[in-house]
C-alpha cells in the first residue's frame, strides 16, 4: 500500500511560498580609516529573502528555491544576489540524493564555526562568518543503524565575498576580488568532494568527515599594479572531528581539524561548555553560560586567522514568552595579543510577522599588525527589522 | 528498606525483587493499585495507533489579555514496549520567523529524553538538554513534559475518590512523577466513567501550591478505538496566564517509520 492512499498527501503542503524582507541600519562608532572608504557613519540597507518549496504527494521528493538579495547604500560589493537554495531531492527510508545548490553546516561550538567546510563565507552579510553562499553539489547520503554516512561531490567553487574599496571591514590594501589564484589548474571548477559520518550514542553526538579540495579559507598575498591584495585559493585535505556530550544541564563540545595544503600541517581546536540555569528570576526566561578556548598552529603564511589562542566567555537569555526574545552577548579574548571582540546580537519578535533585531560589534586593544586592527574603527551598532510574509 | 539489619543476600533477593516485580506490584495498598489500574486503562484504550500526524494551533494569553498564536505539527511513532517512551517530531509552521524549526524527541520513561533541535537558518542540528522539561514550551503554559507525560509509568498512583464531573461520573486519581526533573510535586487527574479519558488535571509545582489546571475536551473517536481530545486549555493559576491547543483531525496509522525520527533527517522536512 502506497503512503498516498493512506492520506498522507493532505498532511503536508505541496507548495509553501515564503520570505521576509528586513530593512537594516548600521551605524559606525567611529569615522572610517581607509582611504576612498566611505565616509558616512551610517549604513542602510535592504535585503529580502524568498523562498518556494515544494513536496510530492508521497513525500519522497522535494524541491527548494531560495533566493537572496541585498543592497547596500555604500557598499557596491555588499550589494549583491545569491541562491542560498536551488535543488531537487529524493528520498526514501534509507537514502536520500540531493542534487543542486544547498547549504550544509557541521559543527557544535557557538564562538567559532571551526569545521564547517561545505559552503563558502557571505562575508560582506556578516563578520560573524555564519551566512553562507550557496554550494552546488551532488550528495547521496545513507541513514544506517550505526549512524548518517553522507557523500558530497562539489563540482563548483564559490569564491568568498569581501567589502568593496567603499565598505567597511577592509585593510589598507583593497582586496581584489576579480582575480584570485587557484593552485588546481581547473581553478573553480576543481571537483571537490567529502564524506561524512555522524551519529549519536546515548549522550554523545559525534561526527567526522574527510575532505579533499578547494580551500574556502583564501591566502591572502600582495601583488598586483595597485599594491592589492591576492587571493589565493589552495588545494587542501582536511579531517574535521565534531564532538557533544550532554549531561543535565551541560553541553560540552569538542571541535577539531587538522589540514594539509599550502605549508605545514595545521591542527586547530575549540573546546568548551554550555551549562543552562532554567527559569532563572522567577521563571522570566533561561540564562545560559558559555565558555571556549579557541587554538589554532598555522604558521604566518597562511590565511588570516584571529582564533588561534584565544578564550571565549558568553551568555545567552531566552525569553521563552510569546515574543521568544533573547540575547547573546559576549567577548573573545586573544591571550597573546590581548585584542578583545565583543559582540551582543538581541532579536525579539514585535508581533506576528515582525522581527526585531539589534546587534552591536565592537573591537578593541588592537595594534597595528594584529588581525583585527585593519577593522578596529568598524565598531557599529545594528538595528535590523524583518517582515515576514 | 532498612538495610543494615539485613543480611547481604538479603539484600540481593530484596533488590531482585524490586528489578523483576511488575510495576503495579509494588504498591501494597489496594489504593494505589486501583489508581494504576484506572490509568492503565486510560492510557491502554488509547495504545496500538502505530503512528500519527496532526496540525494544531497555540493560542497564547498572558495576564493582560494579550494574544499570540503559534501552528505546529505533531508527529508521533509509537513505541509498543511501554517500558520505552514514544519518538516525537514538532515542526513549527507559524511564526514565519520560526518556520520550519524542528525539535525531534526521544521520550525515555524515567531518564531525560534524547532532543535535538533544527534551525533552519543556520541548517543546524543541535542537541539540546532536556533538563528542561518543567520550564514554557515554546513560550505556553503547557511544559514539554504535558505533552509526554500521558506515557503510564511515568508516575505512580493513588486511588482518591468517585465524584460528577460535568455529565460525567470521573475517577479522580492523584499521580506522582517518577522521572527526572520534574516540575511538579503530583497531578490530580479526572478520567471519565465512559470511555475512561483524561478531563481535567491540576497540577501541583515543587513546594505542593496548584499551579496549573488542565481541562480536556472536545473528545472525538478514530477507528472506533482511539479517543483524542481536541481541545486542551491550560490556565497558570499563579501567573493568570493562558493556552489553548486546538487539534485537526489526527492522522493514524500513516507508515512512518524509525528512520522518519533519526537527527540525520531533520535537514530534510520540507
Amino acid at each position: 500500500m502506497s503512503t498516498s492512499e493512506l492520506g498522507v498527501a493532505d498532511v503536508y503542503d505541496k507548495l509553501d511560498i515564503s520570505g521576509n524582507i528586513a530593512f537594516q541600519l548600521r551605524g559606525f562608532t567611529q569615522n572610517s580609516m581607509w582611504k576612498d572608504q566611505n565616509t558616512s557613519d551610517i549604513e542602510s540597507s535592504i535585503s529580502g529573502e524568498w523562498e518556494i518549496r515544494w513536496q510530492n504527494n508521497s513525500n519522497n521528493q522535494r524541491v527548494s528555491f531560495i533566493t537572496f538579495a541585498r543592497w547596500d547604500e555604500n557598499d557596491k560589493k555588499r550589494s549583491h544576489v545569491d541562491f542560498r537554495e536551488a535543488y531537487w531531492a529524493y528520498q526514501n527510508e534509507d537514502v536520500e540524493l540531493l542534487i543542486g545548490l544547498n547549504k550544509v553546516f557541521w559543527g557544535v561550538a557557538e564562538s567559532v564555526h571551526l569545521i564547517d567546510i561545505i559552503n563558502q563565507t557571505d562575508l560582506v552579510e556578516n563578520i560573524n562568518q555564519e551566512e553562507k553562499l550557496g554550494q552546488p553539489m551532488i550528495r547521496l547520503a545513507f541513514q544506517e543503524d550505526y549512524g548518517l554516512l553522507s557523500f558530497y561531490l562539489l563540482p563548483y567553487f564559490r569564491e568568498r565575498t569581501f567589502s568593496g574599496p567603499d565598505g567597511r571591514f577592509r585593510s589598507e590594501a583593497p582586496i581584489n576580488a576579480d582575480n584570485a589564484k587557484y593552485q588546481s589548474s581547473s581553478k573553480r571548477k576543481h571537483l571537490d568532494f567529502a564524506i561524512r559520518y555522524s551519529h549519536y550514542f546515548g549522550d554523545i553526538d559525534l561526527g567526522f568527515y574527510y575532505f579533499n579540495g578547494t580551500n574556502r579559507d583564501p591566502r591572502l598575498s600582495m601583488g598586483g599594479v595597485n599594491s592589492e591584495l591576492l587571493l589565493n585559493y589552495d588545494q587542501i585535505e582536511q579531517i574535521g572531528l565534531d564532538l557533544q556530550y550532554t549531561n543535565s544541564s551541560w553541553l560540552w563540545k569538542l571541535e577539531s581539524f587538522v589540514r594539509d595544503g599550502y605549508a605545514d600541517s595545521i591542527f586547530a581546536g575549540v573546546v568548551g561548555f554550555e551549562y543552562t540555569f532554567y527559569q532563572v528570576f522567577d521563571g522570566i526566561g533561561d540564562v545560559g553560560i558559555l565558555f571556549e578556548y579557541q587554538h589554532d598552529d598555522r604558521s604566518s603564511v597562511e590565511s588570516i586567522t584571529s582564533a588561534d589562542n584565544d578564550f571565549f566567555l558568553g551568555s545567552r537569555w531566552t525569553s521563552n514568552n510569546m515574543n521568544d526574545g533573547s540575547i547573546l552577548a559576549g567577548f573573545i579574548l586573544d591571550k597573546k595579543t590581548s585584542e578583545t571582540f565583543y559582540s551582543i546580537e538581541a532579536k525579539t519578535r514585535l508581533k506576528e510577522n515582525f522581527l526585531l533585531s539589534l546587534e552591536l560589534k565592537v573591537a578593541t586593544n588592537s595594534e597595528l599588525g594584529e588581525p583585527n586592527f585593519p577593522q578596529s574603527r568598524d565598531d557599529y551598532l545594528e538595528l535590523q527589522i524583518n517582515h515576514y510574509f | 528498606m532498612n538495610i543494615h539489619s539485613d543480611t547481604p543476600l538479603k539484600n540481593i533477593l530484596c533488590m531482585s525483587l524490586f528489578l523483576f516485580l511488575p510495576h503495579n506490584s509494588l504498591y501494597a495498598n489496594a489504593d494505589s493499585e486501583k489508581g494504576y489500574n484506572i490509568a492503565a486503562r486510560s492510557d491502554r484504550s488509547d495504545r496500538g495507533f502505530s503512528d500519527s500526524v496532526v496540525e494544531m494551533t497555540m493560542i497564547l494569553r498572558n495576564s493582560a489579555g494579550k494574544q499570540a498564536s503559534r501552528t505546529l505539527q505533531f508527529k508521533t511513532l509509537e513505541i509498543p514496549d511501554e517500558s520505552v517512551g514514544d519518538k516525537g517530531l514538532i515542526l513549527f509552521r507559524t511564526p514565519k520567523d520560526i518556520e520550519g524549526t524542528a525539535l525531534l524527541s526521544h521520550a525515555k520513561i524515567l531518564k531525560s529524553d534524547d532532543q535535538w533541535l533544527y534551525l533552519p537558518a543556520l541548517k543546524r542540528v543541535k542537541r539540546i538538554s532536556s533538563r528542561n522539561k518543567s520550564g514554557p514550551f515554546v513560550g505556553s503554559e503547557f511544559a514539554f513534559e504535558d505533552f509526554t507525560a500521558s506515557e503510564l509509568n511515568k508516575f505512580s498512583y493513588k486511588y482518591l475518590r468517585k465524584e460528577n464531573c460535568g455529565k460525567l461520573i470521573c475517577d479522580v486519581i492523584e499521580r506522582i512523577p517518577l522521572y527526572e526533573n520534574s516540575g511538579y510535586k503530583k497531578q490530580i487527574s479526572w478520567v471519565d466513567n465512559s470511555i475512561y479519558q483524561l478531563r481535567k488535571i491540576e497540577f501541583y509545582d515543587r513546594k505542593g501550591s496548584l499551579l496549573k489546571e488542565l481541562i480536556l475536551l472536545d473528545y472525538r473517536v478514530y477507528d472506533q478505538k482511539y479517543w483524542r481530545p481536541h481541545k486542551l486549555k491550560m490556565n497558570n493559576i499563579q501567573t493568570k496566564k493562558s493556552s489553548d491547543l486546538i487539534y485537526d483531525a489526527y492522522k493514524f496509522n500513516l507508515g512512518l517509520t524509525d528512520s522518519d525520527f533519526v537527527k540525520g533527517r531533520l535537514t530534510g522536512l520540507r
